[in-house]
């Protein structure tokens, strides 16, 4: 794995200076960068296992890429293109765009293309799939690319130019974060999800609490979180400002790898002496279903105090809660119900395993029958693509990852992120109800 | 490198989507996404704006999206310079990656008002309230960073 130093690294390395521990973010990029100890502040080029791009940000990329003048990829196989964002193409233009990425991922062999039929929503495709794996670090064209953290990698979100750096030379310059620590105690009630975690958690820190940092996930708690809850944790530590979240690599991620990793994987786990900037103590036993109100995440609120605002739509999907358990969730509240009158359920499986996977299992009738509509994998709505554009004034609950002004359609309606069962809940309450007590 | 314009100012967390709505990410032509660009938050921005002006933001500015269709939107309305109290970090690489200037100054940021003329010495960081008449002091760049920004962004700096 190591390589030796990089010029850049070695040029930045204050050899002087007596290094402190480092944490499990701090490892992966110095032996990406080939360098013994890396230090926060620190600028490094380091080694890429993945390079990721969609539809949206790829032709970008595709552009500064060959505008510069280069011919190939570094490695076709570490190179993935997945179209998910305006998939099955909504209009002329995004099918041009869709067009601009199949004909590079040809050209240039790129062996984890994903197009209809065999797409997903990348966050949810990639661990699926196993192409990210633990010790990995990955950069991907896309501010949730920070999901793959919950399977031990480093990864961070970039942009297109970036991600043009790195499919030609295969590494990129980062600066090396410091890190906020959070450890994680009891076990969490039921109908509480990861999402109600990293809801709380960046109600309580805010939007920038975590800027430039690295969020590590450790305590006995973690154990009892399944690999879609640390996927869905990790999936928005952006919402924080955070570089990256990341988990310790326990049973529960080598059972999922197991199997399913298309490469070896590296363990790597954070000196006992790092350095944290702050810690932060979760006990999980005592979180409550939670909703962020507009238009920003960190105005969060328990799901059971928002009984009296009325809702015109449910949104079920997206990259941080389109998996198997977060369908699990909504299949549970909704199954034998119907939602009320006026509220249009939209439930968006993330990839196509997921999707058929719900067919097998019956959950997509049941949801059928409960009133709403199950499209095939895309980001669509959550970013105000297509597939439940909001009218003015109108309010949604939905399972996705930002609530900002517009975000999913006009200005002046009104996005409230919560979990799949909250939800799904308030989908057949009409209004917003916390799953726990709606349920019982 | 010096930049003078009258400021255009916002808020806390201006976020990708505000600056350019998903909704127009259909297309990469640079010039059509320039013309939506603030328009959730202020639809006379692209009106107003000249070449050479100053954007001024508060804390966390340029959060949410990965999308570099923000700053370019920024830029290719001739924004000479964007100063925040602080920046996303997708955002900040960005701006640094397409070769669009933006400075950290918490103080700059909160005393510099709307309308106000402001100019910048990039090799300094200083910035000038020409209003005013006040001055702030930014962390100028890395040398690493200026040397990305000097050779035109990333791609540019790669080549060689």
């Amino acid at each position: 794995m190591s390589k030796g130093p990089m010029s850049l690294g070695q040029w930045f390395l204050n050899k002087g200076e007596k290094i402190m521990g480092m944490t499990m973010t701090q490892k992966i990029l110095a032996a990406h960068a080939g360098l013994p100890e890396v230090k926060t502040g620190q600028l490094i080029n380091a080694k890429l296992d993945v390079v990721l791009g969609n539809d949206i940000t790829t032709p970008v990329a595709i552009n500064e890429f060959e505008k510069a003048g280069f011919k190939e990829v570094f490695d076709k196989d570490k190179v993935n293109i997945v179209l998910d964002h305006f998939v099955p193409n909504k209009d002329i233009k995004s099918a041009q765009q869709s067009k601009q990425c199949r004909e590079f991922a040809c050209a240039h062999g790129i062996s984890h293309f994903f197009d209809v039929g065999q797409m997903g929503i990348e966050h949810a495709l990639l661990p699926e799939q196993g192409i990210v794996t633990a010790g990995d670090c990955i950069v991907g064209a896309d501010s949730h690319t920070c999901t793959y953290g919950a399977v031990g990698a480093f990864s961070t979100g970039v942009g297109s130019t970036d991600m043009a750096a790195a499919m030609a030379t295969g590494e990129l310059w980062f600066k090396v974060p410091s890190a906020i620590r959070v450890v994680l105690t009891g076990v969490l009630r039921p109908w509480v999800s990861g999402k109600d975690v990293i809801l709380h958690l960046i109600g309580k820190i805010g939007v920038d609490g975590a800027l430039y940092k690295s969020l590590e996930f450790t305590g006995d708690g973690v154990a009892s979180l399944s690999m879609d809850d640390r996927l869905c944790i990790c999936n928005m530590a952006i919402e924080a400002g955070g570089k990256n979240g990341i988990f310790p690599v326990d049973d529960v991620t080598i059972e999922y790898l197991t199997g399913r990793s298309k490469r070896d994987w590296v363990v790597y786990e954070a000196d006992a002496d790092a350095v944290y900037d702050e810690e932060i103590t979760i006990d999980l036993s005592t979180l409550e279903s939670t909703v962020s109100y507009p238009h920003l995440p960190e105005n969060t609120h328990p799901a059971a105090e928002g009984g009296d605002i009325r809702i015109d739509q449910v949104v079920i999907g997206s990259c941080t809660n389109g998996r198997l358990e977060d369908m699990e969730a909504a299949y549970k509240v909704l199954n034998g119900k119907h939602i009320a009158d006026g509220v249009r359920g939209i439930i968006i499986p993330g990839t196509m395993e997921v999707y058929k996977e719900c067919i097998r299992r019956g959950w997509t009738l049941a949801f059928t029958e409960a009133g709403c509509i199950v499209s095939t994998p895309t980001c669509g709505p959550c970013l105000g693509g297509y597939m439940g554009i909001l009218a003015e004034g109108e309010r949604c609950v939905s399972t996705t990852n930002r609530n900002f002004v517009g975000r999913m359609g006009h200005v002046t309606s009104e996005v409230y992120l919560a979990s799949p069962a909250t939800a799904a809940a308030s989908a057949i309450a009409g209004r917003i109800v916390d799953p726990q007590g709606y349920m019982e | 490198m010096n930049a003078k314009g009258k400021v255009f100012k916002y808020g806390d967390n201006i976020d990708t989507d505000v600056i350019i709505p998903a909704r127009y990410l259909n297309t990469q032509d640079a010039k059509e996404l320039a013309t939506h660009c603030m328009e959730d938050i202020d639809t006379s921005f692209v009106q107003k704006v000249e070449a050479g002006d100053v954007m001024v933001g508060g804390w966390n500015f340029g959060c949410g999206s990965s999308r570099e269709h923000a700053p370019l939107v920024i830029k290719t309305n001739n924004v000479s310079c964007v100063i925040a109290k602080s920046f996303a970090r997708i955002f900040y690489r960005n701006s640094i990656n397409i070769g669009m200037p933006i400075l950290e100054c918490e103080e700059a940021a909160e005393e510099i008002q709307a309308g106000d003329v402001v100019s910048v010495d990039f090799k300094t960081g200083v910035i000038t309230d020409e209003t005013t008449g006040k001055t702030y002091q930014a962390e100028p760049f890395p040398e690493f960073i200026q040397n990305i920004m000097d050779a035109g962004g990333l791609m540019n700096s790669i080549q060689g």
